[in-house]
């Protein structure tokens, strides 16, 4: 199983996405790293680069995912909640460029927005949906562990968001929005369920075992960790069902645009050149919005969508910093 | 990584590419992928020219070309999506051996596979000819920022000492018959995973306790950052001028 978010290539997108990512992400990463500064103190070297280890490890697990396939954790959300969304995106970054620099995994132009989709938008996004969800669910080991594998599904489809959004501003291909779009977050929150489960269930190992290194946990009372536990098979069946519905309402969306061989068919010699310097064309790369007959529509969503996620990874920032500076510095 | 070649991507040789300093071929990649990715697809002469000098530094670092070869096969996932490209692509129609395809769709898939295939080839080269940790002393050279190379140090020292950990706990589940079909069965891996986090955190915590008592004050102290050999800077210079020279003038002309 393959995710085609994770380590693009050279010359995937454009080149203005891949500097504008580049910058996003530099100082992003800048602010992650003065805060995993404040929170670890002088543990910072030796506590995240063990952990970066272990999560470009975590990368090897291969779980089993039906009939003898497997899949593989990607891990950003699950570090967010383990290690708090800074320190999680610090590592999944080294990871990121290491891949990229050591084991020529993902093109080095492409590191901008690889950091982005694969550390930055999973760890900070991942982390505040955690943080929501589990004002929804009650104060226990069952609730956190439930909260995390929603947050670690939502992470991964967030990235493959992340990714469509900025085909819709550099795509290198004319391919439109919705294609993209569809077929990546239909694909990926299938993939996400595998992503869910099994950081749930390793949020719960810890939990379980040494509960006070949960970051996302911290204000539960270690005394009534002992017992509540949460059976696999109501996790994998809820888990399920939450993907199907989201998928079905995704690929709705998708179907109701015509498909990509009868739209290259529908589309034959309809090309208007007329239209090509209005200021849509200006913003966006005149492909991902070309040739489709509901351009609003599909940049509507595109909008909403993309402001959901940023908000979502904005506030996990927020969070990220507030909580950085209000936590007393003995219990670190 | 004390053992030496230990990874995967390294090939040990004796050759001038190897021998160069490691700031001096970062340098050097990234100039020759940034040429590559701004190169208009279009100037289907200069990808050519690119695949050229990339074959001859191959030759020179006395890199089999099937390695390469088979190091290429990282991309095939974007190489499958841009051979789909054509058929979900929009726009002006052509038609290829009886079937519809798009002409902009075309061009988008060479754009991809050129650009991918050569950015990924230097990233190839430069990991086969340069060690790990002679990529983290390029990069503290090329003043990326200390704590970010610490991290990254450490986090390559203990790379295979934590995958042979997850080794070891896989070793001892399949000696237990362990063997999943279905993800309803994934627990002990998700439990394994959860096991390995507090491994590491605890061998992280430790780590540090010997490193306090060894006077860590907080800061690593930084390897002394040699002057650049001169010479080298020539060579790099010019692949870089070549590469860049060749993105402006397709630039130019497309």
């Amino acid at each position: 199983m393959t995710v085609i978010a994770m380590h693009a290539p050279d010359g995937f997108l454009e080149a203005g996405t891949a500097v504008v990512t580049g910058l996003i992400s530099l100082v992003v990463i800048g602010v992650a790293l003065r805060q995993s500064r404040e929170q670890l103190k002088d543990k910072a070297i030796p506590l995240a680069g063990i952990t970066a280890a272990f999560i470009f490890a975590a990368q090897m697990f291969n779980f089993p995912v039906a009939a003898g396939t497997t899949g593989h954790l990607l891990g950003g959300a699950l570090a967010a909640i383990l290690l708090g969304p800074s320190v999680g995106a610090i590592i999944v970054t080294i990871v990121v460029v290491v891949q990229a620099l050591a084991f020529a995994d993902g093109g080095l132009t492409a590191l901008g927005y690889n950091i982005l989709n694969m550390a930055i938008v999973p760890a900070y996004g991942g982390y505040a949906v955690f943080r929501l969800i589990r004002r929804m669910f009650p104060s226990t080991a069952g609730g956190v562990v439930g909260a995390t594998g929603i947050a670690a599904w939502a992470s991964v489809v967030m990235a493959a968001v992340a990714f469509s959004i900025q085909w819709l501003f550099g795509a290198s291909a004319p391919v439109a929005f919705d294609t993209v779009f569809g077929a990546m977050v239909g694909v990926h929150a299938l993939i996400g369920i595998g992503e869910g489960i099994i950081s749930a269930l390793a949020v719960g190992a810890v939990l379980a075992s040494r509960s006070d290194l949960v970051y996302g946990a911290q204000d539960l009372d270690t005394a009534q960790l002992a017992e509540s536990k949460v059976g696999t098979r109501t996790f994998v069946i809820g888990g399920m069902l939450v993907a199907l519905v989201f998928a079905a309402v995704v690929s709705q969306f998708a179907v109701g645009n015509p498909d990509g061989l009868e739209k290259v068919a529908e589309d034959r010699g309809f090309i208007d050149s007329a239209e090509e310097h209005s200021l849509g064309d200006f913003i966006f790369a005149d492909y991902a919005t070309d040739g489709i007959s509901n351009e609003a529509l599909s940049l509507g969503v595109a909008g909403i969508v993309g402001t959901v996620v940023t908000l979502l990874v904005a506030y996990g920032l927020f969070m990220g910093v507030r909580e950085t500076r209000t936590r007393d510095p003995a219990s670190v | 990584m004390g053992a030496g070649h230990s990874h995967a991507l390294y090939v040990h040789e004796h050759s001038v590419v190897h021998r160069m300093a490691p700031q001096a071929k970062l340098v050097a990649a990234l100039g020759m992928v940034v040429s590559i990715a701004i190169t208009p697809r279009e100037a289907v002469w200069a990808f050519g020219f690119y695949a050229a000098v990339i074959a001859g530094l191959t030759g020179v670092s006395r890199i089999r070309p099937g390695f390469l070869a088979v190091r290429l096969l990282a991309v095939a996932p974007f190489v499958l999506f841009a051979l789909f490209i054509p058929f979900i692509a929009t726009g002006e129609t052509t038609e290829v051996l009886g079937i519809t395809v798009s002409v902009d769709g075309l061009w988008g898939t060479w754009n991809i596979l050129a650009k991918a295939l050569l950015g990924a080839s230097v990233s190839i080269l430069l990991t086969a000819t340069t060690e790990i940790p002679d990529i983290i002393r390029g990069l503290s050279i090329l003043r990326v920022p200390a704590l970010f190379i610490s991290i990254t140090t450490f986090m390559i020292r203990y790379l295979e000492l934590i995958a042979d950990e997850l080794g070891r706990m896989r070793v001892a589940m399949t000696a237990r018959g362990y063997d999943p079909r279905w993800i309803s069965q994934a627990r002990p891996i998700a439990s394994s995973a959860g096991a390995l986090f507090v491994r590491s955190y605890e061998r992280g915590e430790r780590v540090h306790a010997a490193m306090l008592a060894r006077g860590f004050t907080g800061e690593m102290p930084m390897p002394s950052t040699e002057a650049i050999d001169r010479s080298q800077c020539a060579g790099v210079l010019m692949l870089v001028v070549l590469f860049a020279g060749t993105a402006i003038v397709a630039l130019v002309a497309t």
